[in-house]
């Protein structure tokens, strides 16, 4: 099972909740795709908790658990100023971090990000901490006090799926005890699966199904491939040979008669 | 038949000219004093079901496709026909195909056929859709006018009152955002008016950004209204820093020209929605509701006041309209 701060998850799958057709849609998106945890910014969906009522109660009646976000904050104090009003609006420890570094790619400032996330670690937040796919970084923010990491794959909302696998697998390999999620980029569900079979513990993604044809159809297929990625991991896959064999025994076939 | 109406928004004026002309006695109840400064007197008035569709459902595109017919028979000259033009900015420009797959009635256009369409754009863009049968009006202009019209046709408009002592046979809730129910929320929506004469567009023109999709919509005396923010709010205070700053940047982009206009007005309005984004027309006894409008109003409102005064009135195609607009 999935350990995240302590909370035992059995969907591998976290849903944003931007960019749905309709709020409808999105809560049979969030059913479709199993979904345990979903995102919620408070500053473009609820307005800055101000007021944002009907969203906010549309978002809480789906019983899954709420992992609140600093979306589109672009320095230190504003995101760890959201992170403090999210705390209140939401009433949960938990926190998505994102300090924006460039505003075209949304690549995050990770020097930001780790003064960030060591403030409200500090303060108790349970900082999920949206970052690159840099090694170096990754130990600045566990040294912080994240209990988990969230890389990148590919910018936010682009689709392109995962850029530097060779990344990816470096970072699972040094820390193969902290919960790692692959946050932004996935723009298929064979990305989905992919990342899982590298052996990351979830997935988290928003535009890819909000932006499908059918959100809906499209969250239970990445449901399905972040399943499949993860059952694949564990059941051990096939490393890569040059050479065929064959799958079929020879010895007893009736050859050259 | 004596009806009521509350609310003299988009919604609420069709149904009263819906009804008007089907022989009802109409009033027309509105609390605010006039008629400017309601979520509909914010609206950009395009009339663009096939655009609409790429973000909504296919409802939208079904009860829409006869709104600009049903604004051109009730205000002959309002409604201008030329389509509407969505551009992408060069590195963008895998947004019109993932615009263009989300929805029908395309045409696709190269950069001689912009310029040809709209002078003003000619070589800023080298690729852009055309969704020829969509139209667009003046959605102040439309309001006045179709205010005029119905106090010409015998019906009633009070302004600034409860007109709790109205007697009436059926009353009809219109008032949009107001109408504060659990199912209904608010979804705020920012605009602004820049006024130039460096620069003219024959038509609507929405420009594709992965993060900040805007539309462009000229009007009489060297308007332009950039639109419009979508945010999960219903506070109807003044525009943020971000908004204006995201809709000038938006429509610089379009044409640098808007760097040196004028930013005469900027408004906020609270459009009302249901969770399926999708318009209702409810019955309870003699009150009857229509809401949830949406981003749709001047689209939908039509479909919505044919159902409504079919409720009313009785018609017997009445039930077919209702189950195809209910899904």
């Amino acid at each position: 099972m999935l350990d995240l701060y302590g909370q035992k998850l059995s969907s591998r799958l976290l849903l944003g909740t931007a960019l749905y057709p309709s709020p409808a849609v999105m809560a049979e998106a969030v059913k479709a795709s199993g979904t345990e945890i979903v995102t919620v910014s408070l500053r473009r969906e609820t307005s800055g908790g101000k007021s944002g009522g009907q969203f906010w109660s549309l978002v809480q009646s789906l019983g899954v658990r709420v992992l609140p976000n600093t979306a589109g904050c672009h320095s230190v104090s504003e995101a760890v100023t959201t992170a403090r009003m999210a705390r209140e609006v939401f009433g949960t420890n938990w926190i998505k971090l994102e300090v924006i570094g460039n505003h075209d790619t949304l690549q995050p400032d990770v020097f930001g990000l780790v003064e960030a996330a060591r403030i409200l670690a500090s303060e108790g937040f349970e900082v999920f901490p949206y970052t690159t796919d840099d090694l170096v970084v990754a130990e600045r923010l566990l040294d912080a006090g994240c209990k988990l990491l969230m890389p990148w794959c590919a910018p936010i909302g682009s689709a392109r799926g995962p850029q530097n696998l060779d990344a990816l697998r470096s970072l699972r390999g040094h820390f193969p005890d902290i919960p790692l999620i692959v946050d932004a980029g996935i723009g298929r569900p064979s990305h989905a699966a992919a990342v899982m079979e590298l052996g990351y513990d979830a997935v988290l993604l928003n535009t890819a199904i909000a932006k499908a044809g059918d959100p809906v159809a499209m969250a239970a297929a990445f449901g399905k491939a972040v399943e499949a990625g993860r059952e694949a991991y564990c059941a051990g896959l096939l490393e890569p040979r040059d050479m065929a064999v064959p799958s079929t025994p020879v010895i007893g076939m009736a050859a050259f008669s | 038949m004596k009806v009521l109406i509350r609310g003299a928004g988009v919604a609420g004026l069709t149904l009263a000219h819906e009804l008007a002309t089907r022989g009802a006695d109409v009033t027309v109840v509105e609390q605010r004093m006039e008629i400017a400064g309601n979520a509909s007197w914010q609206a950009g008035g395009m009339l663009a079901p096939w655009c609409e569709r790429e973000s909504a459902e296919e409802t939208v595109l079904t009860l829409g496709r006869g709104a600009a017919d049903w604004w051109d028979a009730a205000l002959p000259g309002h409604v201008s026909r030329r389509g509407t033009l969505v551009l992408a900015p060069a590195r963008d420009a895998g947004e019109l195909d993932r615009f263009g797959q989300r929805t029908s009635g395309i045409k696709q256009l190269g950069a001689s056929e912009i310029a040809a369409l709209e002078p003003a754009l000619a070589g800023r863009f080298t690729r852009g859709l055309f969704f020829a049968e969509e139209a667009h009006l003046d959605p102040r202009k439309a309001l006045l006018a179709l205010s005029d019209k119905l106090r010409g046709m015998g019906a009633r408009l009070e302004f600034g009152g409860s007109s709790a002592h109205a007697i009436s046979d059926i009353e009809v809730d219109c008032t949009g955002i107001a109408d504060r129910r659990p199912e209904l929320r608010g979804v705020r929506g920012e605009m602004l008016i820049l006024r130039t004469d460096e620069i003219s567009l024959a038509r609507p023109v929405r420009l594709l950004h992965p993060r900040i999709p805007v539309y462009v919509v000229p009007r009489e005396q060297n308007l332009f209204m950039v639109g419009a923010t979508m945010i999960e709010c219903d506070t109807a205070g003044p525009i943020t820093a971000r908004s204006a700053m995201e809709l000038l940047s938006a429509a610089y982009a379009l044409h640098p020209a808007f760097g040196e206009a004028e930013l005469v007005e900027t408004g906020v309005g609270v459009r009302p929605a249901f969770a399926d984004n999708l318009p209702r027309v409810e019955r309870d006894g003699r009150k009857i509701r229509i809401n949830g409008l949406y981003r749709h109003g001047f689209l939908l409102a039509p479909a919505m006041a044919r159902q409504a005064a079919d409720m009313i009135l009785g018609n017997p195609a009445a039930k077919d309209v209702a189950l195809e607009a209910n899904r």
